[in-house]
């Protein structure tokens, strides 16, 4: 199905069942331990064990590796390095190889696995193997690294800054003027489920078992890298244990038990050990973003810039901050650019809401002290400079914009009038007491996504290769599925995350629900098709209560007996013609203890615009739980980087620390009502990312406005502000 | 080496460089290997969701690997293996305890109550059940964990023992918000229900709560 | 982890022997803390002696008026426990500011006693340290320090000890029983029990090989207001930047000890005699010498502030 032209009236949008709240239909069995994840499949018999050896340095080369002694350790089967490994390729949305060496490009590259018939087994035998390294100079240090970084565009080529009319007179001109720079650390995604998998070789047919948010990505890249056609490897990922970008790509756990199990003749199973995983994979990068506004003193914004440098590794990409920045607010002059520097960290990726969450982390402070030096209220500051067109080019508008109403419903409910304005001044017992808001702004991204829907005897059973992230795919795709077909949830038998079923979205960018759904109700416009064919009726026959009714004549929906349909989704101009884009309003209280300085938020609320909510109750999971995320970045989230040996120092959870529950007060979700028919058939667009832009901003402005003290340096950790606190009595 | 900058020396005067590479397991000298013998088995007896087990284990093997590698109870997690995170919470002996932590061969004659013991997707205990209606997780993989945890935390405020958020210390504890949130503290959600999961542990706990 | 035997000993001299004789022998009791280490090869040992069995696990009064505490007292229940909480405040809230509600349902008394530090350099195996791998340097020493030591740190070593209940116990003047492979006991004041670095920083405490702990005592309640301050990045579930534990006396007078900040739990009793004159000035004359890097340098100040933090708590 192409939608090429918005949306009309459809079975969606009677809203039986899509659009209601419902408990995840793959709840029970994770309540109970029974939804097996990736370590946990027992579809392969008697599986050996692996483990991962990581390098020991960040950039060199191995001099010499010695697995003798690791391969006469007990239990040991075989000793699996680049050495053996045969010639690999390296996945197209790999920067950097999952398997070093002789060269190393990172620290904890992987350049060993180890397969013995234990896991205890593995795991001491890996420490057994041997490796002298040439240790070479990198490039680690991100501010020394950008002074001499290349001016780029959001893929890495050599581009030029982006203009529209002229900033740098516009913004000399300007009464009221910011120029501030803002600073965000590298972060990890800490998935609770490190990367796992099981490979089992069938002759040269690969079956895996693994954790990852695409399937089709993963097959390709897995095929790409072992050099094998993609339709030799099954690539299996029905529960995944948290994924937030870091699950996007293919991985060394998946690479190392292939090339394990083919070493050995026997399933391998390998689960990355967590102290592996900041440096072993993907990160979000550091940013150093310089934002200047200017404005009349209405506070009408007259020119805006946003410039963002980061690093990667030779042949990454920059992290995108800039990208809301030419969206979400007027401004007849502009400019964005970005900076990229080659770095010698690890791979630095995508991590939930990339470009935008480190982007709105830095935008949404600016606009707090842009407020400020206009003495207006930072709601109305935002309201006055919204925009329903795209500031660059007016003629393009945004499919749909309630921004302003996200500010305003969310001050009614948040008690924003109770605000002081200035800051410093609301006490409550030690604690010095703010109130912070944030806009909130992600693009929604439209992709082909399939889906294969079978009829049997009255029961629905849908199969995608989309994936459950934790996002509730299950769910809303039995939600679809009964919508579009007239049966209840519970006659929907959903199948996800395996490769034997059509190629969807996946589960990336918050693109996941909105087009994996999309591509279910296509297949489900094919299957009704078939159905009514099958029983006689016409085309713009009616699906409900299991019955099939055009007319006066009614049928049971199980008389069409077994037929099956496939279908995509595609897209075609609408996204070029439209903005397509989510906003929202976060709003977030902190108390900040006047003498320790430590912060803890107190109330969040979160207005979200994203089109139709097909399942409020897991929409809503999805914003609080990027709430959590945000107030880790805002106050405690940081990769602290050795400058000297190149690598992230705090590589566990103990020392890379995140939100826990005492950190999180109650949360608030609202979702405006709205169907966005430019965007899908649908009508919806994703939030999962959404509910983290801004978070961060919110709680630095809720700082400030508690303590007069403005960091612009993430996280807002007490060191950096102890000083400035009220003297001690 | 030589072409690499020289590493700062810190004013203790240590070449931070150069000991890091001279204390790489990676640099002894090569030692004819030699072949080790396998850790002989041991036995261990327990009880795990009121059935006896006996297995046979490496003396390595910790109660998680136990309980998921060796009893296929692959419903608790591991998600650091040291103690950092709480997914493979499980109860023994009435205290939940972190099984990544803690050998099998320790347990000896234990009663070990894993998610699987507390109900199943047809018969959910009834913090399972609160789990589902309040949507207390996401991906699912910490939820085990949580659960097992939220369910001893209700025992401990029970049995009385205070926690770090307690006003008066040596007053009984109630089960605020503000309690349930310090209590549930050793189990991480990155996906971030928290919100959620004490929603789910006051329906349970049924009464009102204050806070 | 390295492969190793495994016994569960029977009684506490026996223990003692057993770990004596053999190069590289452990007492193992919560196991939180070691296995945590062996996972990662910091600690190899190739005996295990489990102690869990030994019966130090009662609390009981003392005829001088104080409690003693069994090594395998668990942290829940000793912090649970009611004479603790009605007469050592500060011991239970050091404990349940610690850790986890798990962790402390399977550490030990001892255990906690002797964790080892949680510098990121010890905990990476690749890194140069000297506590970890004597004469390898130190690799923290110009590295990310935030967490690290402000005094008492060496040449060799800028780690902290990173736990919560020693530093109450050290407020206490807790005294530390062992039982050694000949059946000889010692009482170890808690003040010097844990080592300073200096040039052997790889020795955390005074502890000889086999010397068993078999149980703590306190000395007589202190009374006064008790207090354990906790300044960390998140709300629970995390190490201490700056811990500060305090026994405030009704006319101002009191004892004061912070965690977080050196290789011991850090008290200075000649600086509480001037508790009376304010923070600031306990702070100066505790931290004097102390040798922050850029990193840490925050923690002076910090517990300036936590400790004025309590003493302007009234009840």
């Amino acid at each position: 199905m192409k939608f090429d032209t918005p949306a009309g009236p459809n079975p969606i949008d009677r809203m039986k069942v899509v659009g209601r709240a419902h408990d995840r239909i793959d709840g029970p069995l994770k309540v109970s331990g029974q939804a097996a994840y990736a370590f946990e499949r027992r579809e392969p018999a008697n599986p050996a064990y692996g483990w991962i050896v990581g390098a020991a340095v960040a950039k060199g080369t191995i001099r010499w590796i010695d697995t003798d002694e690791a391969r006469a350790a007990p239990g040991v089967l075989a000793v699996v390095t680049a050495r053996d490994a045969g010639p690999l390729g390296k996945g197209d949305r790999n920067t950097v190889r999952l398997l070093g060496g002789p060269r190393i490009d990172h620290y904890h590259q992987a350049i060993a696995v180890v397969v013995a018939e234990t896991l205890e087994q593995a795991r001491a035998a890996a420490a057994l193997v041997r490796v002298d390294y040439d240790r070479a100079a990198g490039s680690f240090d991100l501010d020394e690294a950008l002074k001499a970084a290349p001016a780029t565009d959001d893929d890495g080529k050599r581009a030029r800054a982006d203009r529209v009319g002229s900033f740098e007179t516009a913004f000399a001109a300007a009464p009221v003027q910011l120029d501030a720079e803002y600073s965000t650390p590298d972060h990890t995604h800490a998935m609770m489920e490190p990367f796992a998998s099981i490979a089992q070789w069938n002759g040269d047919e690969l079956e895996l078992w693994t954790s990852n948010q695409m399937i089709d990505w993963g097959r390709s890249d897995l095929a790409r890298t072992l050099n094998l056609p993609k339709e030799k490897i099954r690539f299996h990922s029905p529960y995944i244990g948290g994924g937030f970008g870091g699950k996007l790509f293919l991985r060394a756990d998946a690479l190392m038990a292939a090339l394990g199990a083919r070493a050995v003749g026997r399933a391998v199973k390998i689960a990355m050990p967590r102290a592996l995983m900041a440096n072993n994979s993907t990160h979000r990068p550091a940013t150093r973003q310089r934002i200047r506004i200017g404005a009349s003193r209405d506070g009408t914004i007259t020119a805006i810039a946003h410039e963002s440098g980061s690093g990667d590794q030779p042949g990454g990409g920059p992290e995108n901050a800039i990208g809301q920045t030419k969206l979400l607010y007027v401004g007849a002059n502009r400019l964005t650019a970005l900076r990229l520097a080659v770095l010698d960290l690890p791979e630095g990726n995508a991590m939930r809401a990339p470009g935008e969450a480190p982007g709105m982390m830095a935008l949404e402070i600016a606009m707090d002290e842009m407020a400020e030096k206009l003495g207006m209220d930072p709601v109305e500051f935002r309201i006055r400079n919204d925009t329903q067109v795209d500031p660059a080019r007016p003629e393009r508008k945004f499919s749909q914009r309630q921004l302003t109403r996200c500010l305003t419903e969310g001050a009614d409910r948040f008690g924003w009038s109770n605000r002081t304005a200035r800051p410093g001044q609301v006490r409550d017992g030690r604690w010095l007491v703010g109130m912070g808001v944030a806009a909130a702004f992600r693009n929604h991204v439209s992709r082909p996504s399939g889906a294969r829907v079978r009829l049997d005897g009255g029961i629905v059973t849908v199969e995608s290769d989309m994936t459950d992230i934790g996002t509730g795919s299950y769910t809303i795709i039995a939600q679809t599925a009964a919508e579009m077909l007239g049966v209840p949830v519970e006659a929907v038998v959903v199948k996800l995350g395996s490769s034997d079923f059509p190629a969807s979205a996946g589960s990336g960018g918050q693109w996941g629900a909105a087009n994996a759904t999309a591509g279910v109700y296509a297949a489900c416009v094919k299957l009704r098709e078939a159905v009514t064919q099958r029983l006689g009726l016409p085309l713009d026959a009616t699906f409900a209560n299991g019955r099939v009714r055009s007319g006066t004549i009614s049928q049971p929906l199980s008389k069409a007996g077994s037929l099956v349909a496939e279908d995509r989704i595609e897209f075609g101009e609408l996204g070029k013609t439209f903005q397509l884009s989510t906003f929202g309003a976060h709003f977030v209280e902190v108390g900040v203890d006047s003498y320790t300085g430590a912060t803890r938020v107190r109330r969040m609320l979160a207005v979200c615009a994203a089109g139709r909510i097909i399942n409020p109750k897991s929409a809503r999971s999805q914003v609080i739980g990027a709430m959590t995320m945000g107030v880790g970045a805002a106050l405690m989230e940081e990769l602290a980087v050795d400058r000297r040996f190149g690598l992230f120092v705090n590589h566990d959870l103990a020392s890379y620390e995140v939100p826990v529950h005492a950190d999180i007060p109650h949360q608030e979700v609202v979702f405006l009502d709205e169907a966005d028919d430019k965007a899908n058939p649908m009508k919806a667009k994703g939030v999962g990312e959404l509910g983290l832009c801004g978070v961060g901003a919110a709680v630095a402005n809720a700082i400030y406005n508690a303590t007069g003290i403005r960091v612009r340096d993430y996280p807002l950790t007490l060191d950096k502000y102890l000083g400035q606190l009220p003297q001690l009595a | 080496m030589s072409d690499l900058p020289r590493l700062e020396i810190s004013r203790r005067g240590v070449l931070a460089g150069t000991a890091m590479l001279s204390a790489s397991p990676a640099i002894p000298a090569r030692a004819a290997p030699v072949q080790d013998e396998p850790a002989p088995l041991m036995p261990v007896r327990f009880k795990v969701n009121g059935k006896d087990r006996q297995l046979s284990l490496d003396p390595r093997t910790t109660l998680l690997d136990a309980l998921r590698e060796h009893l296929h109870l692959t419903g608790t997690k591991k998600g650091c293996d040291h103690g950092q995170c709480g997914a493979c919470t499980v109860i023994v002996e009435g205290r939940r305890i972190n099984s990544c932590l803690s050998l099998a061969v320790m347990h000896e004659g234990d009663a070990v109550t894993t998610i699987e013991g507390l109900g199943t997707p047809q018969k959910l205990h009834p913090m399972q059940a609160a789990f589902v209606k309040h949507d207390g997780y996401q991906c699912g993989y910490c939820t085990p964990g949580q659960i097992c945890s939220a369910v001893a935390v209700l025992g401990e405020i029970e049995r009385g023992v205070p926690s770090h958020v307690q006003a008066d210390l040596t007053a009984s504890p109630r089960a605020t918000n503000l309690e349930l949130r310090e209590r549930m503290s050793g189990n991480i959600c990155r996906c971030g229900a928290y919100s959620n999961i004490a929603d789910a542990m006051k329906d349970v706990i049924g009464s009102e709560v204050a806070g | 982890m390295k492969a190793f035997t495994y016994e569960r000993a029977r009684d506490p001299v026996a223990a003692a022997r057993a770990v004596a004789a053999r190069q590289g022998a452990r007492f193992i009791a919560g196991g939180t803390n070691l296995l945590d280490l062996m996972k990662l090869e910091i600690e190899t040992p190739t005996h295990l002696v489990d102690v869990q069995d030994l019966g130090f696990d009662r609390i009981e009064p003392t005829a001088e008026g104080g409690l003693r505490i069994g090594a395998l007292v668990t942290n829940t229940d000793l912090a649970a426990d009611h004479r603790v909480r009605r007469d050592y405040g500060v011991l239970s809230r050091a404990i349940l500011a610690g850790a986890s509600g798990q962790l402390r349902n399977k550490a030990t008394t001892a255990g906690n006693l002797l964790q080892r530090t949680r510098c990121p350099y010890f905990y990476d195996t690749n890194m140069a340290c000297n506590k970890r791998k004597p004469g390898s340097g130190c690799a923290a020493i110009g590295g990310y320090s935030r967490q690290l030591g402000v005094i008492g740190v060496s040449d060799t070593c800028i780690a902290t000890f990173p736990g919560d209940m020693a530093v109450a116990l050290r407020l206490l003047d807790a005294v530390v029983e062992t039982i050694d492979a000949e059946g000889l006991t010692r009482a170890i004041p808690i003040a010097d029990f844990h080592r300073l670095w200096g040039n052997r920083p790889e020795q955390d405490t005074v502890l000889r090989p086999g010397e068993l702990l078999t149980s703590v005592t306190l000395p007589r309640p202190l009374g006064g207001r008790h207090h354990y301050e906790k300044v960390r990045d998140r709300a629970s579930y995390a190490f201490a930047l700056v811990s500060v534990a305090a026994v405030i006396q009704p006319d101002g007078t009191g004892r004061v000890a912070f965690g977080g900040v050196a290789p011991k739990p850090w008290r200075v009793e000649a600086a509480e005699a001037l508790l009376p004159q304010g923070a600031a000035a306990v702070t100066a004359r505790a931290f004097q010498g102390a040798t922050p890097t850029k990193d840490n340098a925050f923690k002076l100040p910090l517990a300036t502030r936590a400790l004025a933090a309590v003493l302007a708590q009234k009840d």
